[in-house]
């Protein structure tokens, strides 16, 4: 794996990974290896010796990139073409072309197919890994076309229509094609079951929200069923499959949990009268459910009784918390070039823009806050975004009027665990499938990173502007694919030595 | 007080009561001599008859011992008898003079007492009167206060029925919303039907699949009809699902519940045990009380008994029996641990007071200690004392040193400036020493034998000096201003002079003005002083203008001052 990389044509970092509070404060990395750019490598070791690699930049549009889920292959769009590269080599296997420019892709479940879905013309692509000359062209005609994807299985296509006229659902195997009618436009009207048995949707019928469960397998409505809802925003499958929470719009403060056979297990209301919930998440455990509101708070819910438990409130100055405030402190580029010192001179463009690195602030510290406008809709307040990581250990959130930190909540302690600071607003966080480690970005050319060791930010050695605004994970956590605004970049972390320290 | 002013009365009384027959008498009787009293004396050769009776008279009202009786001798009085009588009467009066002495006084204080109730009467009658109007003043306000309360108070049920008003409002405004959304719902619903329909009657584009050949199903199995069957088969998936989960949940809880129960084996063992022991220790106490407690003591025995047995129970009267066994070896776990930390307590205290006793000794034992080893080695420490105080000594006298070396250096700047002053001095006592020559030369010149009136030639021969200085400084000029800056100089010698009171000294301190050349201005200035303060100004301008004839220099300053 290892030499495959190698192989290919990259440039390394060894990053510093912080195992212990002490050593962030000092991001000095020694130089160990000799410095190339391109086709070459250089090397930083820290402490724990922890060693990043990134691979050269790939043009991408739309931010369309996607890794298969068998975690192989690594599909990419570039206006109407579809590249896939093997994800060890980035060496391209398949290039389709599409008609138009894409505006969604897909994988299949199987990672056999990948679907492009071309909103503007109303059409879906579907192509064959195995197969390249096997084609699929889905055509929705002048009813057009707001969203597509797959069905668990992998060989039927469902398309929502516009103004949610209805769901056309395709199969691959008969070509034959059902509609679901009253379809709910909301924020999350379906949602499959990770197994990928049942689909529940949102409808609206008589001016009353109801809930369908499917039978994926083949389309079975295996329940109906009218929700006490006012306008019912949302629904999650909880990760065992065994319960629907259902939420209202922000209007009113409602959690409904359904049973899979459409009882209803318990009811939900923190307060009324104000807005209400902003985000749901569920732990990958089943037993939390987290919910985020516009009070700021984020309550969780155990699955025995579905009451709350604990209740994580996000304050503009925090104090008195055993937690960890790191604070992202830019340094200016000048000093670090001194510290970069003659072994690098080539890679002065990526070094000459501003680094960063996180200190560890005393408490109390103060949370740069936004007040939002009151007169406005959907104010920017409360908690939009909740991620469990994957052993549902630690809970991430951000609260939207204070964007520049994520928050760590330690679920074992039903405590703050940390709070992450930056000089930007978050734009994405997300957790390793794997481990208990955060990755986020802010849309500049550095990658952040959090563990419950400590936390550092990477400096991504691209030439050019190279602005991270999102990222996604590779299913097996050890890599992180970077996407810019045109580009993508992935971050390869050689976990293996870090096991190994931590065994 | 009140006593005195009744015994007052009284006698006033009784006085008025006497008066009645005095009056009467000396209207009748008396009328002659009274009148006649300023004029003459009271008792005359002629009337002392009528003297006599009248005095009896009054003596005996007086209540006297009576000094004539009819059986005595008319002729002689007895003079003891008088004497007795006077000496009453006198007494009488000084008696009288001194109560009414009292009575002044009394009738003083009271009349002070009264003044003072008088102010006191003021005083309350001012202070009812502002007690009156802050009472006005509050009643005021308490009205004004009232007004408020009731203004706020109907503002208050303005606003409730203000809210009342609005939220009826909104109530209906959120009803009429509601309708108004499921219309434009239901009409939304209309519309999408209709353009469903449209759409689908529409020829032009129609939904299409274009697939270059059908894909096998993902798990590889053919696809099934849908009959009642897949239906039930469906439902039993779920439920299996479901049933899966409770199950697994059930298991969870199970193991949770064994541990949880593993745990409270434990305690309730540990319980007991510590139980026991204290149990065992106070047996033998009991033993010696005897018979009472048996009964307790069984119970005691059949908690300890039933928590065995319920350990192996899991029905539901095990679990209250378990519940309550373990409940009473709780509370009575807890009043031990009470009982112990009591004990500990008194015991800590205990401790600490005899490690103070003990401090306390062994510093008193220092203490000896210490005292003993001073007396035995003193002579060591001695020594040893002298070489400090010897160093000490040493580094205090080095300090003194420097102190003093400091002082020196301080003398020697101050002699210095000394000797610098008195350099100074005598260079200006030699200035002083010129200028007195001069003065005496000028002296030496006014007595002269052409000076009879010594001022007119003293001002001409200055004048005249002046001129030649003038003319001097008009041909030397840059010596000029040595000149002036030497009369600068020494401005102390001529305010000396102007000082001294005689006014020949002061005229001759003027006149030494012009001599020393110092600018016209200031001559003319000296001069208007001059003329304030003599009064042969008449004659000293005429010499002045005399002066003025002889000079060349033309003095027009003097000229217009004149």
């Amino acid at each position: 794996m290892l030499s495959n990389k190698r192989r290919t044509r990259f440039f390394g970092l060894f990053m510093e990974r912080c195992a212990s509070h002490s050593l962030l404060k000092e991001l000095r990395p020694s130089v160990s290896g000799v410095g190339f750019v391109y086709g070459s490598e250089y090397l930083r070791r820290n402490n724990c010796g922890c060693k990043m690699n990134f691979s050269e930049v790939f043009k991408q549009s739309n931010q369309l990139c996607k890794v298969s889920p068998d975690g192989k292959y690594l599909a990419t769009c570039v206006q109407y073409r579809l590249v896939v590269r093997d994800i060890s080599t980035l060496q391209i296997l398949q290039l389709y072309t599409c008609l138009d420019q894409v505006s969604h892709m897909e994988w299949s479940s199987d990672s056999l197919f990948i679907l492009c879905a071309m909103y503007k013309r109303g059409l879906v692509q579907v192509w064959s890994l195995e197969q390249p000359d096997w084609h699929c062209k889905i055509d929705e005609g002048s009813i057009g076309l707001v969203s597509s994807r797959w069905s668990p299985d992998g060989r039927h296509i469902l398309n929502t229509t516009e103004f949610h006229l209805r769901i056309t659902v395709w199969s691959l195997c008969t070509k034959a094609v059902s509609y679901i009618k009253y379809p709910k436009a909301c924020q999350k009207g379906i949602d499959f079951s990770t197994d990928g048995s049942y689909m529940a949707l949102a409808e609206r019928r008589d001016c009353k929200d109801c809930i369908s469960i499917f039978v994926c397998d083949d389309w079975h409505l295996l329940r109906h069923f009218e929700t006490e809802t006012q306008d019912l925003a949302g629904l999650e499958w909880s990760p065992n499959g065994c319960v629907l929470a259902v939420w209202d719009s922000c209007l009113e403060y409602k959690v409904l949990l359904y049973s899979l056979d459409g009882r209803l297990l318990s009811t939900y209301s923190a307060y009324e009268w104000s807005l209400g919930v902003k985000s749901v998440s569920w732990s990958p455990s089943s037993q939390f459910l987290a919910i985020g509101s516009y009070d700021e708070k984020v309550r969780i819910l155990n699955h025995i009784t579905w009451k709350k438990i604990v209740q994580f409130e996000h304050p503009a100055v925090i104090e008195n918390t055993k937690a960890t405030v790191y604070k992202e402190v830019e340094k200016r580029p000048a000093e670090v070039r001194d510290e970069f010192s003659l072994h690098n001179v080539t890679m002065d463009s990526t070094l000459f823009s501003t680094q960063s690195k996180y200190e560890i602030c005393s408490l109390p510290v103060q949370i740069p806050a936004v007040k939002p406008d009151p007169d406005r809709a959907n104010p920017k307040i409360g908690v939009s975004v909740l991620a469990f990581s994957s052993d549902s250990r630690y809970l991430a959130t951000k609260n939207d009027n204070m964007p520049t930190a994520i928050w760590v909540w330690d679920m074992q302690k039903m405590s703050l665990e940390a709070v992450l600071e930056h000089t930007l607003s978050v734009r994405c966080f997300l957790w390793d499938p794997c481990r208990p480690r955060l990755a986020l970005c802010t849309g500049n050319s550095k990658l952040y990173l959090w563990s419950p060791g400590g936390c550092v930010s990477v400096q991504v050695p691209v030439e050019g502007d190279f602005q991270v605004q999102s990222l996604k994970w590779h299913c097996n956590g050890d890599s992180v694919i970077l996407l810019g605004k045109e580009q993508l970049c992935l971050c390869y972390m050689d976990t293996e030595q870090e096991e190994k320290l931590n065994l | 007080m009140p006593d005195s002013s009744q015994v007052k009365d009284a006698r006033r009384c009784s006085v008025e009561c006497g008066t009645p027959p005095l009056r009467h008498f000396s209207q009748s009787s008396l009328a002659l001599p009274r009148n006649s009293q300023s004029l003459r004396t009271f008792c005359t050769e002629h009337n002392m008859q009528e003297c006599l009776s009248y005095i009896k008279q009054e003596v005996s009202l007086l209540s006297l011992s009576p000094f004539w009786t009819e059986l005595d001798d008319d002729s002689q009085l007895n003079v003891v008898a008088v004497l007795n009588c006077m000496y009453d009467l006198i007494q009488l009066h000084h008696r009288s003079l001194r109560t009414l002495e009292n009575m002044e006084m009394e009738q003083l204080k009271l009349s002070s007492y009264v003044d003072n109730l008088k102010t006191n009467n003021t005083h309350l009658k001012e202070e009812v009167e502002l007690s009156k109007r802050q009472n006005t003043g509050l009643l005021e306000r308490e009205r004004q206060l009232h007004l408020k309360l009731k203004s706020l108070q109907s503002s208050l049920k303005n606003e409730k029925d203000e809210v009342q008003k609005l939220q009826n409002i909104i109530s209906s405004r959120a009803c009429q919303y509601n309708h108004e959304m499921k219309r434009r719902e239901r009409e939304l619903n209309k519309l999408r039907e209709r353009l469903n329909q449209l759409l689908a009657d529409k020829k032009e584009r129609k939904q299409t699949i274009d697939l270059l050949n059908n894909l096998g199903r993902a798990d590889g199995k053919r696809s099934l009809w849908k009959t009642e069957k897949t239906e039930a088969k469906h439902e039993e998936e779920m439920y299996r699902t479901l049933l899966s989960d409770y199950e697994l949940r059930q298991r969870e809880l199970a193991l949770e519940n064994k541990e949880l129960r593993k745990v409270m084996q434990q305690i309730k063992k540990e319980m007991v045990s510590i139980l026991k022991s204290r149990k065992l220790a106070l047996k033998e106490e009991k033993q010696e009380l005897n018979g009472m407690q048996t009964a307790s003591d069984d119970e005691e025995n059949e908690v300890f008994d039933s928590s065995k047995e319920s350990l192996e129970l899991f029905c539901i009267h095990a679990r209250e029996k378990l519940t309550n066994s373990i409940r009473l070896q709780w509370r009575r776990l807890k009043s031990h641990v009470e009982k112990l930390d009591s004990q500990d307590k008194e015991e800590m205290d205990r401790l600490k007071l005899e490690i103070q006793q003990c401090k306390d000794f062994i510093q008193t034992q220092q203490h000896l200690l210490q005292r003993q080893l001073s007396s035995s080695i003193d002579q060591d420490s001695a020594s040893l004392q002298n070489d400090g105080l010897m160093l000490q000594e040493k580094m205090h006298l080095s300090e003194e040193w420097k102190s003093l070396e400091e002082q020196r250096r301080i003398f020697e700047r101050e002699r210095r400036n000394y000797t610098e002053a008195a350099i100074r001095l005598s260079h200006e006592r030699k200035i002083f020493e010129e200028d007195r020559a001069l003065w005496l030369k000028q002296q030496f010149l006014s007595m002269s034998p052409f000076g009879n009136s010594n001022q007119p030639h003293l001002l001409k021969s200055a004048s005249a000096l002046l001129i030649t200085e003038t003319e001097v400084g008009s041909l030397n000029a840059s010596e000029m201003p040595h000149e002036c800056q030497s009369v600068l100089v020494s401005p102390k010698s001529r305010s000396v002079s102007l000082t001294s009171s005689s006014t020949a000294d002061l005229e001759s301190a003027l006149c030494l003005i012009p001599e020393n050349g110092s600018s016209e201005h200031r001559k003319s200035e000296l001069f208007e002083d001059f003329n304030s303060l003599h009064e042969n100004v008449p004659l000293l301008r005429k010499q002045w203008k005399e002066s003025k004839d002889l000079s060349s220099h033309s003095l027009s300053e003097e000229n217009s001052t004149s």
